[in-house]
């Protein structure tokens, strides 16, 4: 069965691009990756599956379930951490974790000791009180505590640092081998690379890529180093172009042979030819078409 | 009920300030009316005959020399005023604060369904208007037998009541309002309470403008009529009954189908 899967789904707000035809399928069990720039339509895909804003055409299931029809059945299965969590002011951190189970009619205080412990979270703090990045821990623990089958995280590192945020991969990976989906909004590309078995790339409100990480960073491109005088102007395929002190750096996706040629007939000092960085494939496919000079 | 015991505990101070200010206020009114019984005489003459002035009030159809009439326009006042206040700002704020201090996304993405949060909150909103009520009619109550009057208990029951419905409605009225709302619900609630207030006045003062009782709630807590008539007004009251239940289906409609920032 499909953790999440849509089918055209679309959000207009009024006349304003949320997010046009997507289709996107995540597999139970995956630790899937949900890449865009700002405004590209990640928070929107989420808040529309977790039925917070109505979609304008298109389907949503999740768990199987459908997101308009079993809304609340789907909320109770699953564990949002949103990017910016707010909670009551005046109430205490433990206060508000009894709230969210309360809310799930459960009984989750053992796993929010064990979380807040290993968050370093001090639950007797008001909210009011606590730092930006506190305050996400206390929506990670809400998320986590009563162990759903699907942790849907909209930028969940913002704010925690970096010991906190390898401590919150820990878990979501071991969470992840007990069998939890775990569907992660980034634009931080090291963290998808580090722990997502496959990713999706939105942009403008349309998905332009979904597959396994390796293939998404694996293109035909290369980046070359060339140290030394070397001639360029026959060469088609280059890319992202710098220019050194002594030489100049780009992406090739043309002919090798070309390549040695044009390399063989130069003064080169020093060469080096290698997969680009994940990095450096997403400004590709963040920009218009890869067109960046 | 959850949610409707975390509403509770979340109103807790500002019903204990409303319902306790509101009770000092009533009960200032009645202990001080045994000292204004003695002069009563003349001054319930020079209340009567101020013109317009009288008669926005309705102090020219009440006898001020007795207990009723002078509390039917003091503490109509008082608790007509404050509790449509308080009622005003509890329905206009309990669904746009959830937007306005951004916990709609913590409180909606729990497994319960928006018909059930709304139902909650609106009974949160009734429960917080009862114990208003149950703390102002203690208060007063231990005030009359103080100053030792004995009303008439109908026409008494009958004005508690009138306010109580005043309070409903009002509520009622600012709930559906706020189901549209992200923000500054509270002014637009407090801004309605007020103008429903002025209408009544208005009404009071010209025939032409009668018919503007039946669109305020004050139209039906009118004292100087509940005391001559010993009844509420039918036609009043129905039209605020439809306004009631207008303003609590719209926010049920209007919440289940709302986009939440």
């Amino acid at each position: 069965m499909e953790a999440i899967k849509t089918e055209k789904l679309t959000k207009y707000y009024g006349k304003s691009r949320g997010i046009i035809d997507l289709n996107l399928t995540v597999d139970e069990g995956e630790f899937f990756g949900f890449i865009g720039p700002n405004g590209a339509g990640k928070s929107t895909t989420i808040r529309t599956l977790l039925g917070l804003i109505k979609k304008s055409s298109g389907s949503g299931r999740i768990l199987g379930m459908d997101i308009e029809k079993e809304k609340e059945k789907i909320l109770s299965c699953v564990g949002y951490l949103p990017s910016e969590a707010m909670f009551y002011r005046g109430m205490r951190v433990r206060d508000i974790l009894k709230l969210s189970a309360d809310l799930r009619k459960t009984d989750c205080r053992g796993e929010a000791v064990r979380l807040c412990e290993r968050l370093e979270l001090d639950t007797s703090k008001k909210v009011e009180e606590l730092s930006f990045g506190n305050r996400k821990k206390v929506g990670i623990v809400c998320a986590l505590q009563h162990e759903p089958q699907l942790l849907i995280l909209d930028e969940p590192t913002s704010g925690l640092d970096p010991l906190m945020q390898r401590e919150f991969f820990a878990i979501l990976r071991e969470r992840n081998k007990k069998g939890t989906t775990v569907f992660l909004s980034s634009h931080v590309l090291s963290e998808i690379q580090r722990n997502c078995t496959r990713a999706a790339i939105i942009r403008e409100g349309s998905l332009i890529a979904c597959d396994s990480v390796e293939a998404l960073a694996q293109t035909n491109a290369k980046r070359v180093t060339v140290h030394g005088e070397v001639e360029l102007s026959g060469l088609t395929g280059i890319r992202n172009l710098k220019k050194g002190e002594d030489g100049v750096s780009f992406l090739y996706s043309g002919d090798i042979n070309a390549l040695l040629a044009v390399l063989s007939k130069s003064n080169v000092k020093d060469l080096a030819i290698a997969e680009p960085d994940l990095e450096e494939i997403f400004m590709h496919y963040y920009t218009d078409g890869g067109e960046e000079k | 009920m959850t949610i409707w015991k975390h509403e509770l505990r979340e109103g807790k101070i500002s019903l204990l300030i409303w319902a306790f200010a509101i009770g000092f206020l009533m009960a200032t009114c009645i202990l001080i009316y045994p000292e204004m019984a003695k002069q009563m005489g003349e001054i319930s003459k020079v209340f009567s005959l101020m013109g317009s002035f009288s008669a926005a009030f309705g102090m020219d159809r009440i006898n001020f020399g007795e207990f009723l009439g002078f509390f039917g326009v003091e503490c109509g006042n008082v608790l007509g005023l404050g509790g449509a206040f308080y009622a005003a700002l509890l329905g206009s704020s309990i669904l746009a604060k959830e937007e306005k201090e951004h916990t709609a996304e913590f409180l909606l993405t729990h497994p319960k369904s928006r018909m059930s949060i709304t139902g909650e909150k609106l009974f949160a909103v009734l429960t917080q208007i009862v114990i208003l009520n149950v703390v102002v009619i203690g208060i007063s109550a231990i005030s009359i037998v103080m100053i030792g009057e004995k009303p008439d208990m109908k026409t008494l029951t009958l004005l508690f009541f009138a306010y109580f419905l005043l309070q409903i409605e009002t509520a009622a009225i600012c709930f559906g309002i706020s189901a549209f709302l992200r923000s500054g619900g509270i002014g637009i609630g407090l801004g309605l309470a007020a103008i429903f207030y002025f209408l009544n006045i208005i009404a009071n003062l010209t025939e032409k403008a009668e018919f503007l009782k039946y669109i305020t709630p004050f139209g039906y807590t009118e004292g100087a009529d509940i005391i001559a008539e010993k009844a509420l007004n039918g036609g009043y009251l129905a039209v605020g009954a439809m306004l009631t239940v207008l303003g609590i289906g719209i926010a049920f409609y209007q919440y289940n189908r709302k986009d939440i920032a």
